[in-house]
């Protein structure tokens, strides 16, 4: 590929008069003030209460910083730029792991979103990155033209386009910011270091944003079988929904089958296998009474555990859409039927026992 | 059995590749490894049709339909009556993670 000067871009005619940098044919809109701001590579207390807030989902998508270029220790016109997004834990990641390197970072504005997830919406994206780099006015900074992005920056990326627009060079550095330093010794990554993992502990720092997002319906359903069908019932609500936002991101990998809804069904079948006995096994209640009540569990408990765990695909690392698709049309149906079936059990059961007291 | 994610729509035509190593680069899950003429497709079952391959690929060897494997967005599309694939209810609205609830646009 034939590398353009630095300041050109492929603008239709009527545009090519502009000064460099355009998106579309239309010049850039810089809305940042100009200039560079100071960052450092150390994480106070106030930054991680604001991670623990992230992580809460407290004000959700108010972890952000402020777009544009910043001057990390002193780099000169020779030092390395490397881009990040507006999210606080990116910035925060990249930049701490950055400490003792002078360096240039340029955030880009992905409205306080982690990377991954805005490359894969196309905000953390070539014409945002194309934009950045015209706006900073990053090409009077330094003098090399090359950019580092993290690799999870990709799927947002065109490498060619970022040069044919900018003239700046894209180079993928690896998937986590703590590899850098061993990265920038050969700018070579190792197979390792390009690959994502899932880990138990980034599977726990998801746990609290799962319980937050199912609390609410969690505790009125709970309520309501409360009064409805008694204690017991109550529990069971909570413990499906424990295990389906809870246990089954830890358990993820230890559970059996590929697919995300099986694996929950499994897990809400063992965590409603407990409940059913104690239906059973209620003596002051008539045996069908007791049947009633554990096959309740049995249905409604895995329903719910199965549909929280098809809906953490989100936030796994390995789910394609069509994947999920099919686990859509194939578990969905056979989720609804249970839950209904469960349901309608249930209200027969508190009728008849309404009948009884009568 | 219980494996929906077996096929998916990567697509590569290795008599395109200039094996420039970029695919291999950007891919997450090693589904692309460098090879000695051609990049190699080593694992495409691992394919979580991110993109990143495709987009960066300078001479069009790869096609794949990106989307985000979230079934959140998915469901809430289909629920609105929108096509589920369109991207148009993202896992918007979560930093941290790709889920969470659906960022309401008034229409």
């Amino acid at each position: 590929m034939e590398t353009p000067p630095s300041c050109t871009c492929s603008c239709p005619p009527e545009t090519a008069s502009l000064p460099c940098g355009c998106t579309g044919g239309k010049k850039e809109t810089c809305e940042e003030t100009p200039g560079i701001s100071t960052a450092t590579s150390t994480i106070t207390f106030a930054n991680r209460f604001d991670h623990f807030l992230a992580r809460w989902g407290v004000n959700r998508m108010g972890h952000t910083v402020k777009p544009g270029l910043y001057r990390l220790g002193n780099p000169d016109a020779d030092s390395p730029v490397f881009a990040s997004a507006n999210y606080t834990l990116s910035f925060d990641a990249l930049r701490s792991a950055l400490e003792g390197i002078d360096a240039y970072i340029l955030v880009l504005d992905t409205k306080g979103i982690n990377v991954w997830c805005a490359a894969g919406k196309g905000t953390f994206g070539t014409a945002e990155l194309v934009r950045s780099v015209t706006c900073s006015d990053l090409a009077h900074v330094v003098r090399h033209r090359t950019i580092i992005l993290p690799q999870l920056g990709a799927p947002g990326i065109s490498w060619p386009d970022v040069m044919r627009r900018s003239g700046f060079k894209v180079e993928y550095g690896p998937v986590r910011a703590t590899d850098l330093p061993r990265y920038l010794e050969t700018h070579t990554a190792t197979p390792d270091m390009r690959k994502v993992r899932f880990p138990l502990a980034d599977r726990l720092v998801l746990v609290p944003v799962e319980l937050v997002h199912a609390a609410p319906p969690a505790i009125a359903g709970a309520l309501v079988l409360f009064f409805l069908a008694g204690p017991l019932a109550a529990l069971a609500a909570v413990a499906a929904v424990l295990a389906g936002t809870v246990a089954f991101p830890l358990l993820l990998p230890l559970l059996p089958t590929r697919d995300f809804s099986t694996k929950g069904l499994i897990l809400g079948t063992i965590a409603a296998l407990p409940v059913a006995g104690a239906f059973a096994s209620d003596a002051s209640a008539p045996v069908w009474m007791n049947a009633a009540g554990a096959g309740m569990a049995l249905l409604m408990m895995p329903a719910v555990t199965a549909y929280l765990a098809l809906n953490f695909t989100g936030c796994s690392t390995t789910t394609s859409r069509t994947g999920v698709r099919n686990e859509i049309f194939r578990y969905v149906p056979i989720i609804a039927v249970m839950a209904v079936a469960g349901i309608v059990l249930g209200i027969s059961l508190g009728l008849l026992g309404w009948l009884e007291v009568i | 059995m219980f494996d929906s994610y077996r096929v998916n729509t990567l697509q590569y035509d290795p008599d395109r590749c200039i094996n420039c190593g970029m695919c291999s680069r950007v891919c997450p899950h090693g589904v692309f490894m460098p090879g000695r003429e051609t990049a190699e497709l080593a694992a495409p079952a691992l394919c979580m049709e991110c993109g990143a391959c495709a987009l960066n690929c300078p001479v069009q060897a790869i096609t794949v339909q990106s989307g985000v494997g979230c079934a959140w967005a998915m469901i809430s599309a289909a629920l609105r009556g929108k096509d589920m694939d369109s991207g148009e209810c993202s896992c918007g609205g979560e930093p941290g993670s790709c889920c969470g609830s659906v960022q309401e646009k008034p229409e």
